[in-house]
């Protein structure tokens, strides 16, 4: 069970948690911001919290983002998830709570996210096949949902499940790849502010399309890491076998950390083509996410562990 | 209306018309919004498809031909491979440009490095020579047979045009395997049309005798 008591302070008075873990990074941005008006510096918008990029990291419309999906469910065209994730039904929705928490059990999704509040995260979404978006989501920081699951000692990954229902997502009446979608983050990264469980997109609940009704997000990473229309969590002890990886491990690492200096076998990881744009841009390690993510893996060899 | 005429007045200007269609569709689906996502992706998938297809049609007249009768269908042949050319010169370009932003360095690195690029290039480059003779001039100065055996290429080049397909598919091979399935058919088609061709030179021989020397080499080299 959840224990949900009405909160004390009125949710407008608390400072965002990640806004509190990462407010020296705020700190520093505000002085270059005062150093800017002073017209001392460039103002520089990649030091702010949840890395608004540099002033050219305009919104994707949501005619993009709700129109261009890879969501092999429901099919493996850019367009087929628009046309026909219509079919998935979003409520009631259960999320199955597993491994190595407290109280294992399976909870409607209303009441698993009661009391955590949706706030927006402007990220740039890069994808392994070199193109990207910039994407206000709304969504929860995932470590708060995991301290309130009370994980055991043993708990090091997270592994996500999506829905497996070939009459809900007709893609999967295909082996295409093995069902269900399967993704998974180390503990670390898991609870990292920047780590987001997503319920919405531009101030709306999340089209059906883009993963509808929770969905992962880490930015930082190619956007394959973020399963969708997510059914179960499950804390494990070992790093479980991911769904891309099992299909090419050549090809898809479990970090899979947007990194330009490591390519795809089959194609270039250094640039890419930011969705509305015609020429391509430099990809950034780390996804622009850098300075916030690197000492995750420190002492790591990012070219074997891609 | 001879069949002539139909061919030379009614099919060919349709042809024509037809190989600006793909153009004037991306031209319009970009200009009109219609394109959600990636527009360059867009632009070359369609652009690359368009390779394909009419790569394949090019080497149908001959097979087309034998099962009809219709030898004047031959006149057809240069416009379609041609566009097949254009097409690859569009698709060509905007990798160039769109993709690598024109820096040599970079295109030479991707090229040595993926080997679905590097298919792609050399398919393109094999075009080359065959967009360039393909003028009445160059069939007379080359002669039929090198003619012949230096469009020869097409057979590589279609290859190599479904293989690149084929490799820079993520996952789902559904699309390059059913190009692949047609140029398969395409080439028994060929060789099943080299056969026939075998079997009753007589009429056929002395139809072409009567057609002018330009006609001719085109259509000895069929």
């Amino acid at each position: 069970m959840l224990i949900n008591r009405p909160p004390d302070i009125p949710t407008s008075e608390i400072t965002e948690e990640s806004l509190y873990t990462t407010r020296r990074e705020f700190l520093l941005a505000a002085g270059f911001g005062a150093a800017a008006v002073g017209g001392l510096l460039p103002f520089s918008r990649t030091a702010l919290p949840w890395g608004r990029g540099p002033d050219d990291d305009k919104l994707t419309p949501f005619e993009d983002i709700a129109g261009y999906n890879n969501f092999y469910e429901f099919g493996t065209g850019k367009d087929d998830p628009a046309r026909n994730a219509g079919t998935l039904r979003t409520r009631p929705w259960k999320v199955e709570i597993a491994g190595e928490v407290a109280t294992p059990a399976a909870y409607d999704l209303d009441d698993l996210l009661r009391g955590l509040t949706p706030e927006e995260h402007v990220y740039r979404h890069r994808c392994v096949e070199a193109w990207s978006m910039v994407v206000p989501w709304l969504g929860i920081p995932l470590g708060r949902l995991i301290d309130r699951l009370e994980p055991t000692s043993r708990a090091k990954y997270v592994e996500f499940t999506t829905l497996f229902d070939p009459a809900q997502m007709p893609g999967q009446q295909r082996g295409i790849l093995d069902w269900p979608y399967v993704e998974a983050l180390r503990m670390d990264e898991a609870r990292h502010p920047l780590t987001l469980l997503v319920t919405g997109l531009y101030g709306k609940p999340l089209p059906n399309q883009n993963g509808a009704p929770l969905r992962l997000v880490v930015p930082w990473k190619y956007g394959f890491k973020g399963g969708k229309s997510i059914v179960r969590i499950r804390l494990l002890e070992r790093q479980p076998a991911t769904t891309w990886n099992i299909a090419a491990p050549d090809e898809y690492g479990f970090y899979a950390n947007v990194n330009p200096e490591v390519d795809h076998p089959r194609w270039s990881q250094a640039r890419e083509r930011r969705i509305g744009e015609f020429f391509k841009r430099k990809t950034l390690p780390f996804n622009g996410y850098a300075p916030q993510v690197a000492s995750l893996y420190a002492g790591l060899d990012l070219r074997k562990n891609f | 209306m001879t069949r002539l005429a139909l061919v030379t007045r009614v099919v060919k200007p349709l042809l024509y018309l037809a190989a600006t269609l793909p153009c004037a569709w991306i031209v319009f689906a970009l200009a009109t919004g219609r394109v959600e996502g990636d527009q360059v992706k867009y632009i070359q998938h369609v652009t690359g498809t368009t390779v394909l297809v009419t790569l394949f049609l090019t080497l149908s007249v001959t097979p087309l031909r034998r099962a009809t009768g219709w030898n004047e269908i031959i006149r057809t042949r240069r416009l379609i491979g041609l566009t097949a050319f254009w097409y690859a010169l569009l698709h060509f370009v905007s990798y160039v440009v769109f993709d690598q932003s024109l820096s040599l360095a970079d295109i030479a690195d991707d090229v040595a490095k993926h080997p679905w690029v590097l298919v792609g290039f050399a398919s393109f480059l094999l075009l080359v020579p065959l967009a360039v003779t393909s003028t009445n001039g160059w069939i007379r100065r080359l002669g039929g047979k090198r003619w012949q055996r230096l469009h020869m290429l097409i057979y590589p080049a279609a290859v190599g045009g479904v293989l690149h397909y084929f490799w820079l598919v993520k996952k789902d091979v559904r699309t390059p395997l059913w190009f692949a399935g047609v140029l398969a058919l395409v080439f028994a088609a060929r060789l099943w049309a080299a056969r026939a061709r075998g079997r009753r030179p007589a009429r056929a021989q002395g139809r072409r005798r009567e057609s002018s020397p330009l006609i001719r080499a085109g259509e000895d080299v069929a």
